[in-house]
């Protein structure tokens, strides 16, 4: 390296200045920043929830389809770029950002139809989502704690109003304050947890560095630094709702509007998620014992606390919030089967495969039930999808083959995410995991079967009617085809993600 | 690309048939029918092939499915497999012309689902590639699931969640110990690959084998099943309608044994040989337990439903007998039982439409009003318990003679339950047809007993006239299989410690 080069690496380490080619790589964070910006703009000249909702998908779109050149080019190639240290922008984060656009133009979609009737301002929802996507995006890209937190600060302060949403409502937001609250007291707790632990890591290595070599060995730098490590762990568990730190999930799922559990449940667990697994690559700290003792606690307890508790609700929501619970600590089981060593990224493209299944598996589930309901009146309970079947085919049909995706049935994009964790933990010989994993997937279906069986009762008295389907709620209806179709060509034809999620790791 | 063809037209046909309902209740049927007919006519042509009888696979299908996981979408077909798609195929007829007046709610989605199940079975019999075959194996459940959930009888949800999760389970346990046969081979070999004939060559440590073998053996002695996997399957026969306890006692509990000859044995032939005195007792258990067992039910599906488990006993005596008079044996009493334990549920569900009972003891002299029937009913039972002349005797004495020269405790424990099998066949013909007529006219909603119709008449007798074929001429089938068998058990020939040694 030469003089200049290196002079310059110092300026920008203490001063970063920007070139026109990094901002480049910025695009998708810039354009939902602007698009937040016009938003709010376009609400302050006229309220028009149409208008807002339109400004918000096109933004999105725009941020996906930039994004996708960015990845079309990585793929081809170019090299990664380290925007200054805060963002590494290659194909892993560049994949995740379209991921969490696409996840959010369809949540913005669904909570068109969904708030279409709210008695009260409705346009501010489309800005907390679009500011909830740029937190989301921001920790997908980051290479940095500073980034980290950042980012995961804006998806958490967008999601206490999200939840919280329906509050001046005067029907059906009995719960969303309550859950709200339980949200943001545990949340903030969380990212304490979680700063304190980035505060040790630092105190021991003098790096705040995600990627890069200053903390590449942090399984052994020293023990505070392994404190640091679970406390940082604490954060993320609390995220991705994990065994012990779930306890706030099944509540909050259930008070929440259906678009913010939507939101909670795909981009909430996949920008997380795509965090925890660069940290897990770059960190190498799957080879300290200790570290894959904590997580492989953290995943049988998850998976059989989650599948145990999700047997006896009567609430789909609830439901939904303990499968979630067992299915973060499948993803775990994934991570844990060697991500960060050795050559073979088996077990990485398997997690990263799981996390984009398992996302939008819940955000067509969340889907069909925010298709049954709107803001006035939820279809939560199990026993409002009674019958379904022979009162609307579609729509039941739909929710069966995300039920059938959630179970890992063939044919789903669900089955083909669970044989991959199956295979990965196979080839580390993880076999306590492994068994953990079968008790938790036979219990499992249990309560998938269970919905469907609802659903193909006889309609009986007490099966309510859904409501008639309005002109707000057409694009729902081609939001839940589109992911019915990737969940059914995801699990009969793979192939083609298998070979880019795998392009991911290369 | 014929293999192709049968699949195809089941799964679309299955699909077109629910859609149809939409146009007329009496369309599904009839697509249906047709569907499985048609599916047939391309495996009529490959029976005919003067190549069957020379062992080797006949007709093959072999397709790029998900290269990076060394994923193919292969089928192939051998006698052993040819000979139970057609058993399939015909048993779907039967199960159909049993729901033609049965079913009379929701019928599209019911032969939606009647005929998905046939095609996953056919999957399952015709895929080379493990995860093709897991990949049927998980698809011919959930229809089933469905068939029993929906159509049912009153305790329909217990026994389908039941059927499901018995299965399930076994399904992961079989699905890990794939994965870990792949995994040994990706070591060996440095490539990924699910196929058949790759996995076969497989070297591994006595442990690793042992391991995946019982993996194996779980998930198919659960589908068999045997004891003491059992438990799913008399309440999954007796809640399921008739063309579901068709499907599954003819066609589905030979799943099972299929995988055992098809993989657990040539897949793991030393552990397989290690573990033969354990599946030996088992089989013994099963045949001599499920017997009793079934003479203490009041139940007549349950009691049927018992009685097939202690029949597919002789199937597993056979298979691990491991010689090739043995596994024969066990390939003829899976023909042989799926059409006469087909023929006695269709019967027992016949009385249920007619008598709206299943309860033995409200049922009595029934061949006075029902004379074709009671004849029917009396041929099927004197099949199954094993009169010579008939198929299921075949079946049986050859599992048996196999058996003699490996273990002859074993063999005549398992005797006993032929004799078992007389009394209750025997006993139930006595209990339902003869002795005092019972008065149906305090039953309410009972309408006054019928006998066969045309219908009915023209699928027991070809069932019949196969019991019979099969009795009079094995070898006509057991050419078939032959060669397939052979290649099984010239695996034994190779062990070192000489299996027949013992």
């Amino acid at each position: 390296m030469d003089y200049d080069n290196a002079a310059r690496d110092t300026i920008n380490a203490f001063a970063p200045s920007v070139s026109w080619e990094e901002l480049l790589w910025l695009l998708p964070h810039e354009i939902l920043g602007a698009t937040i910006v016009f938003a709010m703009l376009a609400i302050a000249v006229r309220r028009h929830f149409f208008v807002t909702t339109v400004i918000t998908t096109l933004g999105l779109i725009a941020a996906a389809l930039a994004a996708s050149m960015q990845f079309s080019h990585l793929v081809q190639g170019a090299p990664s770029a380290l925007v200054t240290p805060l963002f590494l922008i290659d194909a892993f984060a560049v994949f995740f950002v379209i991921v969490l656009c696409l996840g959010a133009l369809a949540l913005a979609i669904l909570g068109f139809g969904y708030f279409a009737r709210l008695d009260d301002a409705r346009e501010e929802f489309q800005l907390l989502l679009l500011l909830a996507t740029l937190g989301a995006v921001t920790l997908a890209s980051s290479a940095h704690f500073v980034s980290v937190v950042i980012g995961l600060e804006m998806l958490s302060m967008a999601l206490y109003g999200m939840i919280a949403y329906p509050i001046h409502s005067k029907v059906g937001a009995e719960h969303s304050l309550e859950a709200a609250f339980k949200y943001l007291v545990l949340s903030a707790v969380a990212s304490a947890t979680m700063l304190f632990g980035m505060a040790l890591i630092y105190s021991q290595t003098g790096a705040l560095e995600v990627v890069g070599s200053a903390n590449s060995m942090l399984g052994y730098a020293s023990p505070l630094a392994l404190v640091g490590v679970m406390l940082v762990f604490v954060g993320i568990a609390f995220k991705l709702s994990l065994f012990p730190f779930h306890l706030w999930t099944p509540d909050v799922y259930e008070g929440a509007p259906l678009p913010s559990v939507a939101l909670l449940a795909t981009l909430g667990k996949v920008a997380v998620g795509a965090f925890f697994l660069r940290f897990l690559i770059h960190s190498h700290l799957l080879l300290n014992e200790s570290v894959t003792l904590v997580l492989a606690l953290l995943a049988v307890a998850s998976i059989l606390a989650g599948n145990v508790l999700a047997l006896r609700q009567t609430n789909l929501k609830r439901l939904l919030a303990y499968s979630s619970i067992a299915h973060m600590g499948y993803w775990v089981v994934a991570l844990l089967s060697g991500v960060g060593l050795g050559s073979q990224n088996m077990a990485a493209s398997a997690a990263a495969f799981y996390l984009l299944t398992y996302a939008a598996l819940s955000l067509g589930a969340f889907a069909c039930l925010s298709i049954a309901s709107s803001s006035e009146s939820e279809a939560g309970v199990l026993s409002d999808y009674r019958g379904l079947f022979w009162r609307s085919p579609w729509l039941a049909l739909a929710l069966s083959v995300m039920m059938f995706g959630l179970a890992g049935i063939p044919l789903t994009a669900g089955f083909i995410a669970k044989f991959q964790v199956f295979f990965a933990a196979v080839e580390s010989s993880q076999w306590g995991l492994l068994a953990a994993l079968v008790l938790g997937s036979a219990i499992g279906l249990f309560y998938y079967l269970r919905v469907i069986y609802q659903m193909l009762q006889p309609a009986g008295e007490e099966g309510r009617t859904l409501r008639d389907l309005g002109l707000e709620s057409v694009g729902s209806v081609i939001t839940i085809t589109l992911v019915v179709l990737f969940v059914l060509w995801a699990g009969i034809l793979p192939e083609p993600l298998l070979v880019l999620i795998a392009a991911l790791f290369g | 690309m014929s293999l192709l063809a049968i699949l195809l037209i089941l799964f679309l046909g299955g699909a077109a048939a629910w859609a149809s309902s939409l146009l007329h209740p009496r369309l599904p049927r009839w697509i249906a029918l047709l569907s499985v007919v048609g599916a047939m006519l391309p495996l009529v042509t490959a029976l005919g092939d003067p190549a069957v009888s020379d062992g080797g696979w006949l007709i093959e299908y072999n397709l790029n499915w998900i290269p990076s996981l060394g994923i193919r979408f292969s089928l192939a077909l051998d006698g052993l497999s040819a000979l139970l798609v057609a058993l399939t195929g015909f048993l779907g007829i039967v199960a159909i012309s049993a729901a033609w007046n049965g079913i009379d709610e929701r019928v599209g989605f019911f032969y939606f689902n009647l005929l998905w199940t046939l095609a996953g079975v056919v999957g399952v019999f015709t895929a080379v590639d493990l995860f093709l075959f897991f990949f049927f194996w998980e698809v011919m459940l959930i229809p089933m699931y469905f068939i029993i959930a929906i159509w049912g009888h009153e305790n329909r949800r217990y026994a389908a969640t039941k059927f499901f999760l018995f299965t399930q389970l076994s399904g992961m346990l079989l699905l890990i110990s794939i994965l870990g046969l792949v995994y040994s081979y990706s070591l060996q070999s440095g490539s990924l690959s699910f196929a058949y004939d790759d996995l076969l060559s497989v070297e591994m440590s006595a442990g690793v084998e042992w391991w995946l073998m019982l993996g194996f053996f779980v998930a198919f002695a659960t589908k068999l099943p045997s004891v003491p996997l059992h438990s799913w399957l008399p309440d999954a026969h007796s809640q399921a309608p008739t063309a579901g306890s068709v499907l599954l006692a003819g066609v589905l509990l030979k799943t099972g044994a299929y995988g055992l000859l098809r993989f657990t044995l040539p897949l793991f032939p030393e552990a397989s040989a290690a573990f033969a005195p354990v599946a030996l007792t088992l089989a013994v258990v099963s045949i001599l337990y499920c017997a009793k067992v079934a003479l203490a039910q009041t139940d007549i599906k349950r009691l049927i439903a018992y009685t097939s488990v202690s029949h597919m006993g002789f199937v597993l005596l056979g298979i691990y007998a491991w010689n090739l008079i043995g596994m024969q044996g066990a390939v003829m009493t899976m023909l042989a039982h799926g059409l006469s334990a087909a023929a006695l549920f269709s019967l027992a569900g016949g009385l249920q439409e007619r008598l709206h009972t299943r309860e033995l003891d409200k049922m009595g002299g029934l061949w006075r009003s029902a004379p074709n029937m009671a004849v029917v009913a009396l041929f099927f039972s004197v099949a199954a318990l094993g009169m010579p002349g008939l198929g299921n005797f075949v079946g049986e004495f050859l599992s048996l003679l196999g058996a003699f020269s490996v273990s002859i405790v074993a063999t005549a424990l398992a005797a006993l339950g032929m004799i078992l099998s007389a009394v209750y066949s025997l006993w139930v013909m006595q209990r339902v047809f003869q002795g005092e007529e019972i008065s149906q006219s305090d039953e309410e909603g009972a309408t006054p007993l019928s006998d066969l119709d045309a219908r009915e008449l023209v699928i027991y007798g070809l069932m019949m006239a196969g019991l019979v074929v099969m009795g009079m001429f094995p070898t006509v089938f057991l050419d078939y299989s032959s060669a397939a068998i052979e290649r099984v058990v010239s695996i034994s020939g190779s062990l070192s410690d000489g299996f027949g040694g013992r």
